[in-house]
């Protein structure tokens, strides 16, 4: 065993790597439920955006429109979701998981023909006084721009639902749609805008796997990481901070634990793996369990304006 | 006509299978208090939508202050001067008092200037609120207030306020009447929707009376006595309970110092409840909504566990027993909420019957459902109670709210309970309806049952209790006879006095 083959930078930059999948659809999805919409579609819409994300970059040698279009693709399938559930008024756990299934399979067809192939990488960027820090500037600030939008996000949600007209509305929505309804906010419309934001954000978090992280495309390559978006939104009580939070703990531990066993630390390497998700469920049990949980009212209920 | 605010003319709006308003006409004058009268499924719920713009008419026009007036949205008719008061409450309550108040404007102003407005409005108007309360934490008063501020900040020129005195103590309303008669005196007019005669005749200047989607009548409510509008409203005379005999027995029901934590975050704790019931006696328990109504209810039908000795049936203990064992002993109840809790939407009247009366009734042998007992169960409930229905197979969902009342309380009432606890017995039945069924909870204690009645209707608690008590942030008042009372002590023990100030007159 021999621990100090780890090297602290590398360590910590890799975590901020390692959590920017999970930070980007779980802000996303963490969006959609404040509307009180339900939509257990992450995975699939994850797996779409890193099919589309990786092809679009290969065929156009730029990353940038890989995750364009990762965005956009993800997105409209998040809309189908969205008028299946929203206009037609089918069952949206029943729906989610529908969609899962669809972009896991659509996934696999669209990549089989791009196994194996490499990806342009992304330019990381240059931040000019920043970058320079000596320690810091290497750990924090001399990443790819998509980890900064990530954090961007992050506070944009979180300003826009505490400071903002239009977050209030969302939260209202989520809240109680009836009474939403009743005083003339448009439900549905605007529950299909969080639908599909979530969705932009599920495809730039698989694109970031495909294009960053990997990065290449393997079928099945998001093992899970929409699920762990969700729990995240969930054991971070709804609040964009603890999602944060939430992400960075499970990217730390993932990336942690393989550096424990590249070290090899005499632990089952069972146990190693399973770590991050263990680890980040409990130590989001215990801080949502002594706060209110603050689930949305009307989450995964469906509505109708009936008269 | 110049002082003619709105005028309705011919409206007329259908859904399939029933006229909901038939070519409707009356006219709402400036600063007037104007009443609309009807019991359940008159068409009043329908009238109003299409005032606020939630429904399209299908026939006929509106006129505001002169000008035609199409309400597209109810931002439309928020824009031209039309506010409501919801009768279930359009609050979100996981939110704060100014951030439901901005949800309802067009341009709210920045939060600290909304609270400053909030503020002065509220203390204007004798209605006392914060700005930064959660909802979900006040009282049905106060949440009222936080509509009726919400609209009051939009300066409207109508006031539509459908039935806002439902949830509110004797004083409640008094501050109530006090701020609407003084938005009067400054020009708004209002449009007060209600089934409470008395109310109507102290407070409003005309009254339109809808029975089955038609206008009846438009009269002046002080000039006509209750009885009289009451009949205009149902269209025949209905019996009122008849006094009965008073003998009480053994005492079957007592409770001692009840105390349970609060089951949520908005829930209410028990706090030290203890009473008793006699054979052959209704207790009447009041009190504004959310002060313990419905924990008392689940610790005595037994949904949640309190303390052994704190519940005794019968001389029996029940204090550890769960729901079916207190039923096997003769103590029932039925709940408040109708639709998921008293019963299960989507399932029939049949199998609702046979999920309470199963034991009682030995519906089941051998772990097999008897469906034609269960059958035959259900058709003595509707036979009996006047349940409307098309067939005992129908989804208790699809019932109105008033006939599946009938069914739920006739289904306790059918099994021969000896004590048998219910909360808003009446709650959205029509008052022929409510009268049968105050009846039926009479007939029941002359055949010596014990009966809790918890209701937020005093008038009806005084008709039918012998001994009254009200709740007030889970205490229970000191129980007193009935017949020794008047409503302002009713209305102090019910405690709703300690926030109230009378309006200031500007």
């Amino acid at each position: 065993m021999d621990l100090s083959s780890i090297n602290p930078i590398l360590l910590i930059a890799s975590i901020m790597i390692s959590a920017t999948p999970i930070l980007l659809a779980a802000i996303g999805e963490m969006v959609v439920e404040k509307a009180g919409v339900l939509n257990l579609g992450v995975e699939g819409m994850m797996i779409t955006g890193a099919v589309v994300g990786f092809a679009t970059a290969v065929s156009t040698g730029s990353p940038a429109l890989g995750f364009m279009a990762a965005a956009l693709a993800a997105a409209v399938l998040s809309l189908s979701f969205g008028i299946l559930t929203q206009i037609l008024l089918s069952n949206q756990v029943a729906t989610g998981l529908g969609l899962t299934l669809v972009g896991l399979g659509l996934s696999a067809l669209i990549g089989k023909p791009y196994e194996g192939m490499k990806t342009p990488t992304m330019a990381k960027l240059d931040i000019p006084i920043l970058g320079d820090i000596p320690v810091l500037g290497r750990m924090l600030f001399s990443h790819d721009p998509m980890v900064y939008v990530s954090l961007f996000l992050v506070l944009a949600v979180w300003a826009v639902l505490k400071y903002t007209r239009a977050g209030l509305i969302l939260r209202a929505v989520g809240e109680s749609h009836d009474a939403a309804h009743a005083l003339g906010y448009k439900v549905i419309r605007i529950r299909m805008m969080a639908i599909f934001f979530g969705g932009a954000c599920a495809g730039l978090g698989g694109a970031y796997l495909s294009l960053v992280r990997v990065p290449q495309w393997t079928e099945g390559m998001t093992a899970g990481s929409g699920w762990i978006a969700l729990a995240i939104v969930v054991f971070a009580s709804w609040r964009a901070e603890r999602v944060l939070i939430g992400a960075y703990l499970f990217g730390g531990v993932t990336v942690l634990q393989l550096n424990l066993q590249a070290a090899g630390v005499k632990v089952p390497v069972e146990i190693l793996s399973m770590s991050p998700y263990l680890i980040t469920i409990l130590v989001l049990v215990i801080i949502s369990a002594r706060g209110a949980h603050g689930a949305p009212a009307s989450l995964g209920r469906p509505f109708h304006a009936s008269s | 006509m110049a002082d003619t605010l709105l005028s309705l003319r011919g409206l007329t709006k259908a859904y399939p299978g029933v006229v909901a308003n038939d070519d409707i006409s009356f006219d709402i004058r400036v600063g007037e208090v104007h009443a609309l009268l009807g019991e359940n499924g008159a068409g009043k719920s329908t009238l109003v939508k299409m005032i606020y713009g939630l429904v399209k008419p299908d026939k006929g026009e509106m006129t505001l202050g002169g000008a035609p007036y199409v309400p597209a949205e109810p931002k439309a008719a928020r824009a031209s001067g039309v506010s409501m008061v919801f009768q279930h409450f359009s609050l979100f309550e996981a939110l704060s008092v100014a951030e439901n108040v901005a949800l309802g404007m067009e341009n709210p102003p920045k939060t600290r200037d909304l609270a400053k407005q909030i503020r002065d409005v509220s203390e204007n108007y004798g209605l006392p609120l914060d700005p930064f309360r959660i909802v979900g934490t006040l009282s049905a008063g106060e949440r009222q207030r936080v509509e009726i501020i919400r609209c009051l900040l939009q300066k409207p020129r109508l006031l539509i306020m459908d039935e806002p005195t439902s949830v509110l103590t004797p004083q409640e309303v008094e501050i109530l009447f006090a701020t609407l008669r003084k938005l009067s005196a400054e020009g708004t007019a209002i449009l007060y929707i209600s089934h409470k005669l008395e109310e109507i005749r102290a407070l409003c200047d005309h009254a339109t009376i809808l029975r089955l989607g038609k206008k009846v009548a438009t009269c002046t409510p002080a000039d006509s006595t209750a009885r009289e509008l009451g009949e205009l409203m149902v269209g025949s005379s209905f019996a009122s309970p008849v006094a009965r005999n008073h003998a009480s027995g053994a005492v079957l029901l007592e409770v001692q110092n009840l105390t349970l934590p609060a089951p949520g975050a908005f829930g209410t704790p028990l706090r030290g409840i203890s009473f008793s019931v006699k054979a052959g006696e209704v207790l009447g328990l009041g009190g504004v909504a959310g002060n313990g109504q419905d924990e008392l209810l689940a610790a005595l039908s037994g949904e949640r566990l309190s303390d052994p000795g704190s519940v005794t049936l019968k001389g029996t203990d029940v204090s550890r027993a769960a729901p079916m064992a207190r039923r096997d002993a003769g103590l029932l109840s039925a709940p408040e909420e109708r639709l998921g809790h008293a019963a299960a939407p989507a399932m029939s009247l049949i199998e609702n019957g046979l999920l309470t009366a199963a034991r009682r009734e030995g519906l089941v042998s051998g772990g097999f459902v008897n469906w034609a007992k269960a059958r035959l169960f259900a058709e003595k409930v509707i036979k009996d109670f006047d349940v409307r229905t098309p067939s005992p197979g129908t989804a208790a969902g699809a019932l109105s709210g008033g006939n599946l009342q009938k069914f739920v309380i006739g289904r306790e009432i059918l099994q021969r309970p000896d004590v048998l606890v219910v909360n808003q017995p009446t709650w959205g039945v029509d008052a022929a309806a409510a009268a049968a069924i105050r009846q039926s909870l009479l007939d029941l204690a002359a055949k010596g049952a014990a009966i809790i009645v918890i209701s937020q209707d005093l008038d009806e608690l005084m008709e039918v209790s012998d001994r009254f008590g009200a709740l007030n942030e889970g205490r229970l008042s000191t129980i007193r006879p009935v017949a020794e009372l008047n409503m302002e002590q009713i209305g102090l023990m019910m405690g709703g006095a300690h926030d109230m100030e009378v309006a200031h007159v500007a």
